[in-house]
């Protein structure tokens, strides 16, 4: 696929859309169908066809090995350290009500992190996945 | 902040969050320092709870502070205290004595990630305990058993693999039918909280679709807790695991399954149902006998004495489901007991053979499988290592003054207090069976000769001491038993008066 000219163009300039597509389902979750898991999962889908494009040591120039383990710790650090913010502001823990003086705007704000960090993970565990197949049958057409 | 107050909380979030920091740190050292200052953490938190539950009773807490049946509830009782203790005791006993043995066992480049494993497991079973809300639980056994799978298939052996991913099968199957039988209790209840639930389900309660509940979330539990026909994982899960693995599992997944079982049993359902118009008690009673005599004599024949100890460890749950079936007082506090003092003997004896694997390895080498072919002459090289599994071994019997013995002392109890004579004679005929897989490996280690003559060669002190300290554990519980049967007792007669 890597030679094939229509689909390297498309791809290039459909990318940058998916990718901003999964930060409108992110940030239209409260509202609407969506949040961090599916948007999650479409920024990883945005990765996964720069790899299938343009093969897979590109991608891994741009999003190493190491960013994509880093992601699947730091989302669920940033998900329980939402959690110890509304312990040390006095609430119990995941209180979002004492994240704002306004309890309301506090709900938002705890959210907001919560599902970023959904994100995060969830966009670093397909990559993660998807590298490890990806790299698996690249072994073996070595080896062949 | 009031530290106090927050500490259901705590005991969960503090392992929980070593995992992602031990992933982000890529260090195998580091690592193991913030996993297990976690678990100690833990420890800390759960004696902690255990004071405060003795102080002001049941501990109530609102994550993100919406109020119960909405919100999801930590709720700790003496039960959910005592298990926590056990949990999370094991979890500060076997983390720092891990280190050791996995140097030997598992790639180095993977050493960080076994600790975030260990982390997320620790956080899983400890979420199991302490939350009061059934698909909390749910969530909670999908980080613990995912983490396990994954802590077996770092075994050294190729076997390894297939042990974990049969596991994986029917741990997913058993997750999946405990989730179908929440659904239906949903659908009958409205709610998920377990105590709200307990309080609506007087309504409906035998109608069918909780019936079926019922029925799901049993055989989904009891294929976690590996009742007698829904074994088949263990055995080869236990085997190539390695050695820290198979000791932390040993003494706390399946007795966390069992926690879920009794919960849901004594809390939820409620003794009426259970044990007066479904004939459970009696399934329950033929499966214990069945776990009690078959895999206690599977066991005698295994070659491999990690093989030979999870069988037993299935023969020794039959003793803490017959304990449930008597739906007495005596009979859930002798299974509560033994729940605690099977866990620390089988911890220590994993642990021990953990050892003596590593003393049998080439140095520098993989540790071997402890085939009994291997073991001649053992007791002469590591005298400590051997008998310290002998002395976990004789609290497996049954033992007067190892814990053991006080496990069976209330088991038998609660035979006679239910008129069941014959079950008195059951016990005593299966502890022989415990003599006999016992004393083989006395027999090989004690009696037979080394093959070549080899100097005393003892485990490292940082395998011995951890191992040891449950050892004296296991005595110190045979004969002090304020805290287990105490705790125990208090747990049986507050959950069987909630149902009756």
């Amino acid at each position: 696929m890597e030679n094939d000219l229509v689909l390297r163009v498309v791809g290039k300039l459909l990318i940058p859309f998916i990718l901003l597509f999964a930060l409108y389902v992110q940030f239209h979750g409260d509202f609407g169908p969506g949040g961090g898991f599916q948007a999650g999962t479409i920024s990883a889908a945005g990765i996964v066809f720069h790899a299938l494009v343009f093969g897979l040591e590109q991608t891994r120039r741009i999003v190493p090995d190491r960013l994509v383990e880093a992601m699947l710790a730091a989302g669920v650090l940033l998900y329980a350290g939402v959690g110890v913010a509304g312990l040390l502001l006095g609430g119990n823990y995941l209180d979002y009500f004492v994240l704002d003086p306004d309890p309301i705007h506090g709900q938002h704000r705890g959210i907001f992190w919560v599902e970023a960090g959904v994100h995060i993970t969830v966009c670093g565990v397909m990559l993660k996945i998807f590298y490890m197949f990806a790299s698996r049958s690249q072994r073996k057409d070595d080896e062949a | 902040m009031n530290l106090v107050e927050h500490l259901p909380a705590l005991q969960v979030v503090l392992p929980l969050l070593s995992a992602p920091l031990a992933v982000l740190l890529r260090h195998g050292g580091i690592a193991f320092a913030v996993v297990t200052a976690g678990a100690w953490a833990a420890f800390a938190t759960a004696i902690g709870l255990w004071l405060q539950v003795g102080e002001v009773g049941v501990i109530s807490y609102h994550i993100g502070s919406w109020a119960p049946p909405w919100g999801i509830e930590y709720r700790v009782d003496r039960l959910a205290s005592f298990v926590l203790l056990l949990v999370a005791g094991t979890a500060a006993i076997v983390l720092p004595w891990s280190r050791a043995s996995i140097e030997r066992e598992i790639p180095r480049e993977l050493h960080y990630l076994y600790y975030a494993m260990f982390g997320l497991c620790l956080a899983g079973l400890l979420g199991i305990t302490i939350t009061g809300d059934a698909f909390n639980i749910f969530v909670f056994l999908e980080i613990s058993s995912l983490a396990t799978y994954v802590l077996i298939a770092l075994g050294r052996d190729r076997r390894a693999l297939t042990a974990a991913y049969r596991y994986l099968i029917m741990g997913t199957i058993g997750a999946t039918f405990y989730v179908i039988g929440v659904g239906f209790l949903y659908l009958m209840t409205g709610t998920l909280n377990l105590v709200d639930m307990a309080e609506r389900l007087r309504d409906v309660e035998s109608s069918r679709p909780v019936l079926v509940a019922l029925a799901f979330i049993t055989v989904g539990v009891s294929l976690k807790l590996a009742l007698f026909p829904l074994h088949q994982w263990l055995p080869n899960a236990y085997t190539y695991a390695p050695s820290a693995v198979t000791a932390f599992l040993a003494a706390t997944a399946t007795k966390v399954s069992i926690y879920v079982l009794i919960r849901f049993w004594f809390s939820v359902f409620g003794e009426t149902l259970i044990f007066e118009r479904l004939p459970l008690p009696e399934i329950l009673l033929l499966l214990s006998l069945a776990a009690m005599f078959a895999a206690s004599f599977i066991a005698i024949f295994q070659d491999n004495l990690k093989r030979l100890f999870a069988y037993s460890s299935v023969g020794q749950i039959g003793y803490i489901t017959l304990g449930m079936s008597f739906d007495s007082v005596s009979g859930l506090t002798a299974a509560i007991v033994h729940l605690f003092n099977h866990g620390i003997a089988k911890a220590a004896i994993f642990l021990l053979i953990g050892g003596l694997v590593l003393g049998l390895a080439k140095p520098g080498g993989a540790p071997p499988a402890p085939t009994f072919d291997r073991l001649a002459g053992l007791a002469r090289r590591m005298p400590l290592t051997c008998f310290g599994i002998v002395i976990a071994g004789l609290s497996l019997i049954g033992v007067p003054g190892t814990a053991g013995f006080i496990s069976k002392w209330y088991l038998i109890l609660a035979a006679m207090e239910a008129g069941q004579f014959w079950l008195v004679g059951a016990i005593l005929l299966s502890s022989l069976l415990a003599i006999a897989y016992v004393w083989r490996f006395v027999e090989v280690a004690y009696f037979r000769p080394a093959p070549e003559a080899a100097g005393r060669q003892e485990a490292s002190l940082g395998l011995l001491l951890p191992a040891w300290l449950l050892v004296i554990a296991t005595l110190w519980f045979g004969l002090d038993t304020s805290f287990s049967v105490g705790s125990a007792a208090e747990a049986a007669r507050f959950l069987v008066k909630v149902g009756g």
